[in-house]
C-alpha cells in the first residue's frame, strides 16, 4: 500500500491540486474552501519533500503516465535540479495557504472567496506540472493552465485597472505561449519526438539546421516573456502591483521562477549546453539582457511610489541575477543561478506577504501610507526589513548566498564587468529597500489615513511570512545543503541527459 | 524556375499561409486599439500555429489517420491531437479574455486601448501628484528630534497607540 503511494507520487503532486480545484468550487463556503486548499498544499508540500529525498537518493525519479513507457508516453521526471524548484513551489503554496484566509476574506468579496482558491489551486497545479514534466508539449500545456488561471487571479484585484494589467498579461502572456508552440512544433517536425530526454539525444543530428535554431529562438523568448526577462518584461509591474495580496504573494515567489526554470531546462537538457552556447550566441545574448535588468529595473524601483510595485521592479532586477548566473553556463553559473532562483523566491514571498500584511491594515500600499506603521505594526514591518535586508544581501540572510555564489561564479569566468554591475544594481537595491524602511520607521503616521482594522495583521499571516523569513535567515546562517543541492543539480546539467 | 515553384511556392504552400496568417495575427495584435479586435489577431495568430501543426503531420496521399480496409497510408495522428489540446486552450484563452473585456468595458465605458489607458494615466498621475504632496508634506513636518532629547523612550511612551 504504502510502497504504491510512493510510487504513484509523481502523479499525486500535479492531480492533487488539480483536483482540489473544483472540490473547492464544490464546497462554496469560505472556512470548506480554506480547509480543502490548505490540505491540498500541505499534501504536496509532503510529497514534494518525499520526492526531493528521493531524487536526492536515487539520482532520479521518473514516472510513466497511464503506464505508457516514454518516449511515447508522457514522462514524469524529478531530478537534483527541478527537486529543488519543485521544493520551492509547494513550500511557498503551503506557505500562501495559511496566509490566504484573512487576506482574502479583507480584500476579495465574501462570495467569490472560493474562487480565488480554485484558482490558486490550479496554478499551482499547472506551476507544478511544468515543473516536474519530462514532456516539452504537456509543458505547454500546464504553462497554460497556471497563465489562465493567473490572468482570472490578477483580475481580481480590488481596483479596476487590475482588470487592463490582466488583459495586456493575458495577451502578451499567450503570444509567449503560442511562441513556445511553434518552437516545440519545429522540434518535433525535426525529430517527431516530444519526450525531453529523446530530444535531446535526437536533435544533435538534426542541429544544424535553421529549423532546429528558429525552434531555439521561439522557445527561448517564448519562455523569457513568462519569465519577464528583460526587455519582455513589460506586463509585470502592473499585474503584481494591482493583484490581490495573496496573489502578488505567490505568483511572484513562484511563477516567474519556474519560466526561468523551464527556459533551462529546454537550454541545458534538450538543446544542449554546446549547442546554444557553443554553436549559438545565447549566452551573450542573455548576460547582456540581464545586465540591463539589474540595472535598468533597479533605477526604476527606486523611482516608485507604490511600495507593491516598487517590490514588482525589483524582481525584474532579480531576475537578471538569476539569468545571469544561468547564462555563464559553468557548474558554478548554474549552482548561483539555481540558489538565487530559491532565495529570490523565498525573499519575495516574504516582503509581498509583509506588505500584504500591510494592506490588511491599511488598504493601501503608497509608501506614504505606510509612513510610521514601524510602531503600529512592529512584527510585520520587522519581517519587512529582514526581507529587504535580504534582498540587498546582508550577511546572514539568504540574499547574501545567492550573491556570494554568483559573484565568485563571475569572477571565475572573468566578466568583470557584470560583477560591477551587480554590485552598482546591489548598491540601488539600498537605496529603494531604504526608502520603504526609512518611511515605515523614521516617519509620523499620516492624519489622512483611514485605518481599516487596528493591531498586528491575524496569525496565519504573520507566520506565514516569519517562516519564509527565517527560511532566509536559516540559509543565510547554513547553506551548505542548499548549496549542495544546487552544484549536484548543475552537475547534473552540465552532464547532459535528464 | 519550374523547379523553385514547385519546391519553394507550391511545396510550400502550407508553411507561406502560417506564416502569412502569423504575422497578420501578430500585427493585429500590436497594431489594433480595440481589445476585441486584439482578441480576434490573438486567434488568428494561434489558429496559424495550428495550421503548422496539422501541415507537419500531413503525407502525400494519406487518408485521414482512421483505419480502413485498403488504406495504409493515413496522416500522423499524433499532431491533431495535441492541437486539439492547443485549441481547447486557445478557447479558454478567448473567452477569458473576452470576460475581461466585458469587465473592463463595466469599469471603464470604453474598449479601446487608449481611452482606458488615458483614465488610467488620469489616475495614475492625479495619484503621483497626491503621493507628491502627501510625500513633500511629511518632510515639511519631518519631527526632527529636539536638541534637548535624549533618546527616544519618552516619546514613545506618550505616544497613545
Amino acid at each position: 500500500m504504502i510502497t504504491h503511494f510512493f510510487n504513484q507520487m509523481p502523479a499525486l503532486v500535479v492531480v492533487v491540486p488539480m483536483l482540489a480545484a473544483p472540490l473547492v468550487v464544490l464546497a462554496h463556503r469560505q472556512w470548506a474552501a480554506w480547509l480543502i486548499f490548505v490540505g491540498a498544499c500541505w499534501a504536496i508540500f509532503g510529497m514534494a519533500f518525499l520526492l526531493f529525498v528521493e531524487a536526492k537518493i536515487a539520482g532520479q525519479v521518473s514516472y510513466a503516465v497511464g503506464g505508457w513507457a516514454p518516449p511515447f508516453g508522457i514522462q514524469l521526471v524529478i531530478d537534483p535540479f527541478n527537486a529543488l524548484v519543485l521544493l520551492l513551489v509547494t513550500g511557498v503554496a503551503a506557505l500562501t495557504s495559511l496566509y490566504a484566509r484573512a487576506s482574502i476574506a479583507a480584500e476579495i468579496v465574501a462570495e467569490r472567496g472560493y474562487l480565488v482558491y480554485a484558482l490558486l489551486l490550479l496554478c499551482i497545479a499547472g506551476l507544478v506540472g511544468i515543473t516536474i514534466t519530462g514532456d516539452a508539449f504537456n509543458l505547454f500545456v500546464f504553462l497554460e493552465i497556471s497563465s489562465l488561471s493567473s490572468y482570472a487571479l490578477i483580475a481580481m484585484g480590488p481596483k479596476r485597472r487590475a482588470l487592463l494589467s490582466a488583459f495586456q498579461y493575458l495577451i502578451m502572456g499567450t503570444v509567449g505561449g503560442t511562441f513556445l508552440l511553434i518552437g516545440i512544433g519545429l522540434v518535433f517536425m525535426m525529430t517527431g519526438t516530444l519526450n525531453m530526454a529523446d530530444l535531446a539525444s535526437r536533435l544533435p543530428p538534426v542541429a544544424d539546421t535553421h529549423t532546429v535554431q528558429a525552434a531555439l529562438a521561439f522557445i527561448v523568448v517564448g519562455l523569457s516573456l513568462k519569465a519577464a526577462l528583460f526587455p519582455l518584461h513589460v506586463w509585470l509591474p502592473n499585474a503584481y502591483t494591482y493583484a490581490p495580496s495573496v496573489v502578488s504573494a505567490f505568483i511572484s515567489a513562484t511563477a516567474t521562477k519556474v519560466a526561468v526554470y523551464a527556459v533551462f531546462r529546454f537550454v541545458f537538457t534538450v538543446f544542449g549546453v554546446d549547442y546554444a552556447f557553443g554553436t549559438l550566441p545565447l549566452g551573450e545574448v542573455l548576460l547582456v539582457l540581464s545586465a540591463i535588468a539589474m540595472i535598468a529595473a533597479s533605477l526604476a524601483a527606486i523611482f516608485q511610489t507604490d511600495v507593491k510595485r516598487l517590490l514588482a521592479w525589483s524582481s525584474i532586477a532579480q531576475m537578471g541575477y538569476i539569468v545571469a548566473g544561468f547564462a555563464l553556463a559553468t557548474p558554478d553559473g548554474i549552482s548561483a543561478g539555481l540558489v538565487h532562483l530559491l532565495n529570490h523566491g523565498l525573499i519575495k514571498g516574504a516582503l509581498f506577504m509583509a506588505v500584504g500584511a500591510l494592506f490588511w491594515r491599511l488598504r493601501g500600499s503608497s509608501i506614504n501610507d505606510l509612513a510610521g506603521m514601524g510602531r503600529a505594526m512592529p512584527v510585520t514591518s520587522a519581517a519587512f526589513v529582514v526581507g529587504g535586508l535580504s534582498l540587498i544581501g546582508v550577511p546572514a540572510t539568504a540574499g547574501f548566498i545567492s550573491k556570494w555564489v554568483l559573484l565568485s561564479a563571475l569572477f571565475e569566468a572573468h566578466r568583470y564587468l557584470l560583477v560591477a554591475m551587480l554590485l552598482l544594481a546591489s548598491l540601488l537595491s539600498i537605496i529603494y529597500v531604504g526608502r520603504v524602511i526609512e518611511a515605515l520607521y523614521f516617519r509620523a503616521r499620516p492624519d489622512d489615513v483611514t485605518e481599516h482594522a487596528h493591531g498586528e495583521a491575524p496569525l496565519g499571516m504573520q507566520l506565514a511570512t516569519w517562516a519564509l523569513i527565517a527560511a532566509n535567515i536559516a540559509i543565510g546562517l547554513h547553506a551548505t545543503p542548499e548549496l549542495g543541492a544546487a552544484q549536484r543539480a548543475a552537475a547534473g546539467l552540465m552532464g547532459g541527459g535528464t | 524556375m519550374m523547379d523553385f515553384f514547385n519546391d519553394t511556392v507550391a511545396g510550400l504552400f502550407n508553411y507561406w499561409i502560417v506564416f502569412g496568417l502569423m504575422m497578420i495575427g501578430f500585427y493585429t495584435v500590436i497594431a489594433h486599439d480595440n481589445l476585441v479586435k486584439k482578441l480576434i489577431g490573438l486567434n488568428v495568430f494561434q489558429t496559424s500555429v495550428f495550421i503548422l501543426y496539422i501541415s507537419m503531420g500531413d503525407i502525400r496521399g494519406a487518408t485521414a489517420p482512421i483505419l480502413i480496409d485498403g488504406q495504409a497510408i493515413y496522416a500522423h495522428p499524433l499532431p491533431q491531437v495535441l492541437i486539439l489540446t492547443a485549441i481547447v486552450v486557445g478557447v479558454s484563452t478567448t473567452a477569458l479574455g473576452l470576460a475581461l473585456i466585458v469587465r473592463i468595458h463595466e469599469a471603464y465605458g470604453a474598449i479601446e486601448e487608449d481611452d482606458v489607458l488615458a483614465a488610467d494615466f488620469a489616475t495614475q498621475d492625479a495619484e503621483d501628484a497626491t503621493e507628491q504632496a502627501r510625500s513633500a508634506q511629511a518632510r515639511a513636518t519631518e519631527p526632527h528630534a529636539p536638541a534637548d532629547a535624549d533618546d527616544g523612550a519618552e516619546r514613545e511612551e506618550s505616544r497613545p497607540s
